[in-house]
């Protein structure tokens, strides 16, 4: 009884069978991850006691045949900056060092009202700052495709614990790319939804404007069950869009035909854009075209913008939001400060690393007086005329397809030196988070040994579109099915 | 890291090619009224767990290092 690789839906028919226990699921995926974690180190931290004694319970319920889902009892992971009642969460930050939650974030108790059991916390870069997971206080996750690359960030122990089997499906947040691009290094499905479309409350803020939970797993079925499992309409966040959690799985019927595929101009010929990639992409815009879809070239003409607009937007929003690390409430502070102010200076200079420092200056530096209409106001500006861009483009088609990374996975250290290269990585992600509009990258070929990731991208609340094209792409190739070696 | 923030900043300079004028500002890209709730108190946090995880505390207060000079303790 290995279950590794298998899908969710697969692990819910054999709990619902009795083919497997969910002690022996959740023990299996705990000890799985244990054994890679000196390889890959996809968690920040595991929880095993607990998750078999909810394992436990799934199982009588199970008995006694009062399920509280289909997915009761089925191993999942949480990416380390959603909280949970009792457990640490530390976004991979020294700063948090030592905090306890004393609240589960909405997301993760929906995952627990339906009986999922969160064996751990994933890796990821501190307070979800970087493109490859390097950025991480407890040290870098690796790509379990080729240990020597990274996994793509901020979300890769996500990516990582789906991509080496060790859990069917895991959470992670996306505010720029950071599901969809570790989902397209690790060979995964990555959905990020609508902005509001899963509730923030719980998720640790880093840019309030474009942070959005989402979910990795092996297929779009999977990912569309898991989305109406933690969407909806949440009181406890404001931005939180009042529509009940949609039906996705009903939609999935393979059938393409007619569907309008927008390609924009601008997303196939940009910098930088692997060739290899380039021609997986084109090769799986021709299978939906032989399954039935129209294709339509179109324009998002201030693309070429996005970047800088997101890098103004993100580290703004980061700066205010990473303002409540003081060292007072939660979390670490600096020992022997004579005064507050020192205590405030010597707490965040102990307490963030590198690249969090890296965006705090830029944003304080952005929101200040004399720079801010040059700098922020006018990246908000862009921001406009981005949005005008989908809106246009989604009134000539019903998806619009790029490759979710201009590469493959890198290797570790490749980018770490420059951290402007390491933020081009994100130059076809950034605009959905801009936009607001959902994204979802899907497995479509392997480049020198590595996964390549198709993204599709949809109008505000469209994910039934876009999980019904990228099941469509599942029936007919086989590429979200290829698995990389055990990794040792 | 000052070279680096420069080197940022010089890209993020792009933005001046594109004519904004007239362009509305966008603080969210999903606009939604501000939703609300009938004015009724809801439990709260337990005040333990609220002061739970300080680093120093007094009661149910936040110690923080002295921020008024003088000899007089506080």
């Amino acid at each position: 009884m290995s279950a590794a690789f298998e899908t969710l839906s697969e692990l819910a028919e054999k709990l619902a069978s009795r083919e497997v226990s969910s002690v022996e699921l959740v023990g299996a995926a705990l000890a799985r991850a244990q054994a890679t974690q000196r390889t890959l180190h996809a968690f920040a931290g595991l929880r095993p006691a607990r998750a078999l004694a909810e394992a436990a319970q799934a199982d009588t319920r199970r008995r006694r045949g009062e399920p509280r889902s289909p997915f009761d009892g089925v191993p999942v992971a949480i990416k380390d900056n959603m909280v949970q009642t009792g457990e640490p969460t530390t976004c991979a930050s020294r700063i948090l060092e030592g905090f306890v939650s004393p609240y589960t974030a909405t997301a993760v108790t929906r995952l627990e009202h339906a009986g999922a059991v969160v064996i751990g916390r994933t890796n990821m870069d501190e307070f979800a700052m970087g493109s490859s997971t390097e950025h991480s206080s407890s040290g870098p996750t690796r790509n379990p495709w080729r240990l020597a690359c990274t996994p793509g960030g901020s979300s890769g122990g996500s990516a990582a614990a789906v991509a080496a089997g060790i859990v069917p499906a895991a959470l992670g947040s996306d505010t720029g790319g950071s599901i969809r691009q570790p989902a397209s290094f690790c060979g995964v499905v990555g959905l990020k939804p609508t902005y509001g479309r899963v509730s923030r409350w719980g998720l640790v803020a880093f840019a309030s404007s474009l942070d959005q939970i989402g979910v990795f797993t092996r297929n779009a079925h999977d990912a569309a069950g898991l989305l109406e499992l933690i969407s909806g309409h949440d009181p406890f966040d404001s931005t939180s869009i009042p529509e009940p959690a949609p039906a996705l799985r009903s939609a999935l019927d393979g059938d393409v035909s007619g569907l309008v595929v927008g390609l924009p101009r601008e997303c196939f010929v940009a910098e930088g854009l692997d060739p290899g990639v380039l021609t997986a992409v084109r090769e799986a815009v021709a299978e939906l075209e032989r399954a039935g879809a129209k294709l339509r070239e179109i324009s998002l003409p201030h693309t070429r913008f996005a970047i800088a607009t997101y890098y103004l937007i993100a580290t703004a929003e980061a700066s205010s939001n990473l303002a409540r690390y003081d060292g007072v409430r939660y979390g670490r502070r600096a020992r022997g400060a004579r005064d507050l102010t020192e205590m405030y200076e010597r707490t965040r200079s102990e307490g963030f690393g590198e690249e969090v420092k890296r965006r705090i200056l830029l944003g304080t530096y952005v929101l200040s007086a004399g720079y801010y209409d040059a700098y922020y106001r006018k990246a908000q500006q862009v921001r406009t005329l981005l949005r005008g861009d989908f809106e246009r483009a989604f009134a000539a088609c019903d998806v619009i397809v790029t490759p979710t990374s201009p590469e493959v996975a890198f290797e570790l250290g490749a980018k770490t030196s420059d951290p402007l290269a390491m933020y081009l990585s994100d130059i076809y992600t950034v605009s959905a988070n801009l936009a607001g509009v959902p994204g979802l990258s899907i497995p479509c070929g392997l480049v020198k040994g590595l996964p390549v990731g198709l993204q599709l991208m949809g109008p505000a609340l469209g994910e039934a579109t876009l999980l019904r094209v990228a099941d469509a792409f599942e029936r007919r190739t086989p590429w979200h099915t290829r698995r990389p070696e055990p990794t040792p | 890291m000052a070279a680096e923030l420069d080197q940022i900043l010089e890209y993020a300079e792009t933005l001046s090619a594109v004519d904004t004028t007239d362009i509305e500002p966008t603080a969210h890209a999903i606009p939604l009224p501000t939703p609300l709730r009938e004015d009724r108190a809801l439990p709260p946090l337990d005040p333990e767990l609220a002061v739970a995880n300080a680093p120093e505390r007094e009661g149910f207060a936040f110690v923080v290092p002295k921020v008024i000079e003088g000899d007089q303790e506080g």
